[in-house]
């Protein structure tokens, strides 16, 4: 049997019968990671003697019939912009190379609370900028689908993980699109949930009203489970909600008979492959087919949400990166003769040009003369895409399109910042609205996959998640 | 546009020093992103409210209650330079 290849609730199934043990479901994983790495190059970090370690007091625990957590023996990769305690957290960038955290990110302690196996700390974009994974100050990580390709970004090394079977699930955080672009790209599921729904504490901010913590699965029940494990209300994050916690896998096989789902004309009007186009309305039509009642909706204010984002995403980011002064942690310069030497030498040296490029925009965007003009116009645009959206849900439970608007592109292939940006075209109003979403694979084209989104109000997950379930059984195995 | 002397000045508010030839690639990428973005000023947001945040709801506040932080030789650890359990400066004064 090949561990590597069980889905993660299947993992666990097979630990707790008594057919596989937790240090073999690790070690496999291990073993893999060994393989692929030198080509994949998906994580940053790995921790695998504290994994294997972990793995033996959960077969103690096994042992003794004592009770375990939800995620008893799965192999879990972790975004490394998400703090753990005594294991170095770069965000992939020279300015944190060095940096060991002395906490953990409430997500991480949840993981281990529910019995998970942490097996490292994946590649990304440099502190999150990006949607290719190429900004890492250590090196791009490569599409497991196709090396000279890359995985999409900025979680690139949590897809591209999850994908290679060097772990079974995995963390990301989705910004603008961080989590379904490149589940998209890797042919995973990935779920960047409600503004809300997770703890944001101790991952290191991008952009606060827009960050999300989110799953990587292979398929949607897994995904499911560590969104399961991560959500709920956390005392250290005020921005997260004190809300019940829906039971995910208990209603996910729910169906979809009556539901109604929303195809927002605007989504098609998006420049975008037609062979792309074409798997994305065959899976409308399956959807149709399980029940689902399809209804015209609109999204007037869509093709404002890209511009309308890079401005609020960068004045808030450049606002958080101003605490990287090179005092208190991170890089500091080795020549300097005054403090704002300081501050600006130790900043230039270790920030990549991605980062410095956004907290030039964000810091334009903000300053006196411009806020006006600029931070506050978009603001208010946000209303407008957030009110869009509102009425949106008012007709339909889910809404659905694309993810991205292309495949998986050549590695070095695109080099001009706002055709990268472009990138995220379908996938940054989500969070600008603050709603859910997810990103599965709905077919392939030329051998790569296309990612199918689907979008939920506010704490709907469970919408979107029984509605991705029942088009995962009937696309008939896509991977 | 944005001219040389506005990148420059921008940079020094952000506290970050570019060469003259990062300068000049960096002035052009900037005006096109921001001819990018300026096609958010062709839509008229008279009377609309500001979001800042989506959270409709009052966020929730916890008891003020004293709790056990983290110990003054962790949080250094990770200080470029530290002494006497402070974080370690250049002189600011003359």
């Amino acid at each position: 049997m090949d561990i590597t290849s069980l889905s993660a609730v299947e993992m666990r199934d097979k630990l707790l019968s008594g057919e596989i043990s937790c240090r073999e479901i690790v070690k496999a994983h291990i073993d893999n990671i060994e393989k692929m790495e030198p080509e994949i190059n998906a994580f940053i970090t790995l921790t695998k003697e504290e994994a294997l370690e972990r793995a033996d007091r959960i077969d103690e625990k096994i042992r003794n019939k004592e009770e375990v957590g939800l995620l008893a023996g799965i192999p879990v990769a972790v975004k490394d912009n998400i703090s753990t305690k005594g294991v170095r957290t770069t965000c992939a960038s020279k300015m944190l190379e060095n940096y060991i955290p002395p906490y953990d990110a409430t997500v991480v302690e949840r993981i281990i609370e529910e019995d998970g196996i942490i097996i490292g700390k994946t590649n990304m974009d440099e502190f999150a900028m990006g949607s290719s994974t190429e900004t890492s100050y250590f090196g791009p990580t490569r599409n497991p689908i196709d090396t000279t390709r890359v995985p999409g970004g900025s979680s690139g090394g949590s897809a591209a993980a999850v994908r290679a079977k060097e772990a079974a699930i995995a963390l990301g955080t989705d910004t603008g699109g961080s989590i379904r672009e490149p589940a998209s790209f890797c042919g995973v599921v990935g779920i960047k949930p409600t503004y809300g729904l997770v703890s944001r504490y101790g991952v290191v901010p991008m952009a606060n009203s827009l960050d999300q913590v989110g799953s990587f699965g292979r398929n949607v029940s897994d995904a499911a489970l560590l969104l399961q494990a991560i959500a709920g209300h956390d005392p250290k994050d005020s921005t997260s909600m004190d809300l019940d916690v829906v039971d995910y896998l208990a209603h996910i096989e729910d169906g979809i008979k009556g539901m109604k789902i929303g195809v927002p004309k605007e989504y098609m009007e998006i420049e975008i492959d037609k062979s792309l186009k074409d798997k994305i309305l065959d899976a409308i039509n399956i959807l149709k087919d399980l029940g689902a009642e399809l209804v015209e909706v609109s999204l007037p204010n869509l093709k404002y949400a890209l511009p309308d984002y890079y401005i609020i995403s960068t004045s808030e980011l450049s606002s958080n990166l101003s605490r990287f002064d090179g005092i208190r942690y991170g890089y500091r310069t080795e020549n300097y003769s005054s403090l704002d030497e300081l501050y600006k030498k130790s900043r230039s040296e270790a920030f990549g040009e991605e980062v410095k490029r956004r907290i030039m925009l964000g810091t334009y965007s903000l300053s006196k003369g411009h806020a006006d003009e600029y931070y506050k116009k978009a603001l208010k645009i946000r209303t407008l895409i957030k009110n869009d959206f509102d009425k949106a849900f008012e007709k339909a439970d889910v809404l659905v399109g694309p993810t991205t608007p292309t495949l998986p592109f050549k590695i070095g292939e695109i080099t001009d910042p706002v055709t990268m940006y472009k990138s995220d075209s379908f996938t940054v109003a989500i969070n600008l609205a603050g709603v859910c979403a997810l990103s599965m694979p709905c077919g392939y084209v030329d051998g790569f996959p296309v990612g199918l989104q689907m979008i939920g109000d506010r704490f709907k997950e469970i919408n979107i998640l029984k509605a991705a379930y029942a088009l995962e059984k009937n696309l008939g195995g896509v991977r | 546009m944005v001219s040389k002397e506005d990148v420059y000045h921008i940079a020094d508010l952000a506290k970050l020093d570019f060469s003259h030839e990062e300068l000049e690639k960096f002035t052009d990428e900037f005006s096109k992103i921001l001819e990018y973005v300026g096609q958010l000023k062709e839509l008229d947001t008279e009377g609309v409210e500001p979001t800042y945040n989506i959270s409709s709801k009052v966020q929730p506040l916890r008891e003020d209650v004293v709790m056990p932080s983290l110990p003054k030789e962790e949080v250094l650890k990770n200080a470029p330079e530290e002494q006497y359990g402070y974080f370690k400066l250049p002189r600011i004064m003359d």
